[in-house]
């Protein structure tokens, strides 16, 4: 009896702890994106700084989970849309080991460039807290809309989101 | 004893961890699991009892935060089991088990609803279940709470009017940890507690009798009409860097019929390029025997209660399994995505402390063999993602 | 015994809640073998609820078989 009152007790510190350890909102962007210069698929290098003066949406995936791979039709979708109007898709994948990334290239063909962060150097700077992870970056270098996460309609979020930037 | 907690403590403390996690809530993320469907075909050989059958089980997503799923799970029983051979013949049913289940996520949350039906032609067993799952800590650990209610009807093929019934109640606590980038923690609690007629009404248990020509007769079984049983287990799972897992783990049980168990268990698999999986797994199970159970009472209403069903005699089993899976189908485009076959085959075996077998008339009463038996378990499955 | 229960639990909560919780220490990027599909706690959907069937009629211990969560935490 005093032993299912102790694990009890202790559950429901656990609960409280884990839900007063977590900030109250998202990160909500609004400050300068961190340059960094990876890899891309194409065997050159891309720094991010570089496309300063065009709306970047940043997105930080993996061969091994689902919901990117089943986002990564509309964010090439998204990219292809508004291409024309000074916006980019750009995709971090943050698989260690290349083949893999490689294999789900080739089973999702992206028109959007991608960069390699094997290390995960660039997934720690930008404080990816879930897979996928999109940061979208405005036409100053700076990060406007952080977004964890995908299921099925959070496209339409994206879009909106480009559509505005696009028009600053 | 933990396991002698009443119902009603028991409910107000569920429902005070419940509210929590819903206060607790709004952390992070969950996901539905996949669409997928299964259609297995089983078979169990042993102790000249056969049972086989399909099941089929179907999930399929409605919408971003709906996902629905059913089962269908059909036996096929032919039994001359050693009661059977003991005390009846030979005789054969059918049970058909039917489960629907409703997942809906709701902000950061997986909410569960389930019911479950089952039906023989002399039992019939209907569960309701409510329960909720929450990834905390950046989705670290996962805390799992579920509710159900049973209700089950009781009858006797052989006296049209006997009807009994039985209410179920089952407490459920999960929680997983991710501990490292390549290991995992599961730990679950369950308390489930039955009221009303918990005896089989064809089961027997036999006394000493010197008038009889063998030296014993049967008696109807008669149990306690309140059952209450704790069962607390550990699970670790680890990811080998060749391709391969291991799953090591281990189970506590009681209950207020005096019976404890104690399970073990190791898993390992390995996968062999991107089309083939291979397992084999260990599964230790022992068991003390109820306090009211006896191979042989002295007389007969030998005490109150009275048992002589091997299921409450003190047992040891081991399981071996060994199992295959072949991925042949998958693409990135269209309805179905990939698809999988899978052969497990498990062999297990009983051995019994205090179960002697009846029908060895060789022996003195009450100094036959303990009774023991193999079987043998076959799964095979096909499973279609789309 | 419910006073100390309650007790106990807003102990537990003030603990809980005074201290800062260590920060989640396998990132999100870090879970490539964590959501490999040998690690699933369930990997055999339709063969689980069948096979608990085969133990829960011939065993006389019950519950605790369960397991959620585990994987990549994709989401």
């Amino acid at each position: 009896m005093l032993r299912r009152t102790a694990a009890a007790t202790l559950l429901t510190g656990l609960l409280a702890a884990t839900g007063a350890a977590l900030p109250a909102a998202a990160d909500e962007g609004g400050y300068p994106a961190p340059d960094f210069t990876l890899e891309s698929a194409n065997g050159d290098n891309l720094r991010l700084a570089e496309l300063r003066g065009e709306v970047v949406l940043v997105n930080f995936f993996a061969s091994w989970c689902g919901p990117c791979r089943q986002e990564m039709p509309a964010l090439d979708a998204l990219h292809q849309r508004y291409e024309a109007l000074g916006f980019r898709v750009l995709g971090v994948n943050v698989d260690e080991d290349r083949d893999a990334a490689l294999a789900l290239l080739d089973d999702v063909e992206v028109s959007f460039p991608v960069v390699f962060d094997p290390t995960s150097a660039v997934s720690r700077t930008y404080e990816v807290a879930g897979m996928p992870s999109t940061f979208v970056v405005d036409r100053d270098g700076v990060v406007s809309y952080v977004h964890k996460g995908y299921v099925a309609g959070d496209e339409e979020i994206y879009q909106d989101v480009v559509r505005q930037l696009i028009r600053k | 004893m933990g396991t002698r907690a009443r119902p009603g403590r028991l409910r107000r403390a569920f429902g005070t961890l419940l509210a929590l996690a819903l206060i607790a809530g709004g952390a992070q993320g969950a996901i539905l699991p996949e669409d997928r469907s299964d259609a297995l075909y089983h078979l169990y050989t042993g102790d000249e009892v056969t049972v086989q059958g399909p099941s089929f089980l179907v999930r399929k997503s409605v919408g971003p935060n709906v996902s629905l799923s059913a089962n269908y799970y059909i036996d096929f029983v032919s039994s001359a089991s050693v009661d059977v051979r003991a005390t009846a013949s030979e005789y054969t049913e059918r049970r058909d088990e039917q489960t629907v289940s409703a997942d809906y996520l709701h902000g950061k949350a997986i909410v569960t609803a389930a019911y479950t039906r089952s039906d023989e032609s002399d039992y019939t067993a209907n569960t309701a279940s409510i329960g909720i799952s929450q990834d905390f800590f950046g989705d670290q650990t996962t805390l799992s709470m579920s509710y159900a209610r049973g209700w089950d009807t009781v009858r006797n093929n052989a006296d049209p009017d006997f009807e009994e019934s039985v209410d179920r109640q089952t407490y459920r606590l999960g929680l997983t940890q991710i501990l490292t980038r390549n290991a995992l923690v599961s730990l679950n609690f369950e308390a489930i507690t039955d009221e009303g007629y918990l005896n089989n009404p064809y089961r027997s248990v036999r006394f000493v009798d010197p008038t009889a020509g063998r030296g014993f007769s049967y008696q109807q079984e008669r149990y306690p009409e309140t059952r209450t049983s704790g069962a607390a287990s550990v699970r670790g799972k680890y990811f080998l860097p060749w391709g391969a897992s291991a799953t090591v783990g281990y189970r506590w049980f009681e209950d207020t019929w005096g019976l404890a168990a104690h399970t073990g268990e190791l898993a390992y698999a390995q996968s062999f390029g991107e089309d083939w999986t291979l397992e084999a797994n260990y599964r230790y199970y022992t068991q003390t025997g109820a306090d009211f159970y006896s191979d042989l009472f002295p007389r007969r209403d030998a005490q109150n209660f009275l048992a002589r069903d091997k299921e409450l005699s003190a047992f040891d089993s081991h399981q071996f399994g060994v199992g295959l899976t072949y991925e042949f189908f998958r693409r990135q485009q269209g309805t179905f995505k990939r698809s999988s076959v899978t052969l497990l085959v498990d062999q297990m075996l009983f051995e019994y402390g205090d179960f002697r077998d009846a029908t060895d008339t060789g022996a003195p009463v009450g100094e036959e063999d303990p009774f023991s038996f193999q079987a043998t378990v076959v799964q095979l499955f096909f499973s279609l993602w789309y | 015994m419910k006073m100390r229960t309650a007790s106990l639990v807003i102990l537990a909560a003030l603990l809980a809640s005074g201290c800062a919780a260590p920060q989640p220490w396998v990132k999100p990027y870090e879970r490539a073998n964590l959501a490999h599909p040998l690690m699933s706690l369930n990997p055999h959907p339709v063969s689980s609820p069948y096979i608990r069937h085969v133990h829960d009629a011939r065993e006389g211990a019950r519950g605790a078989e369960g397991g959620a969560g585990g994987g990549c935490g994709c989401n």
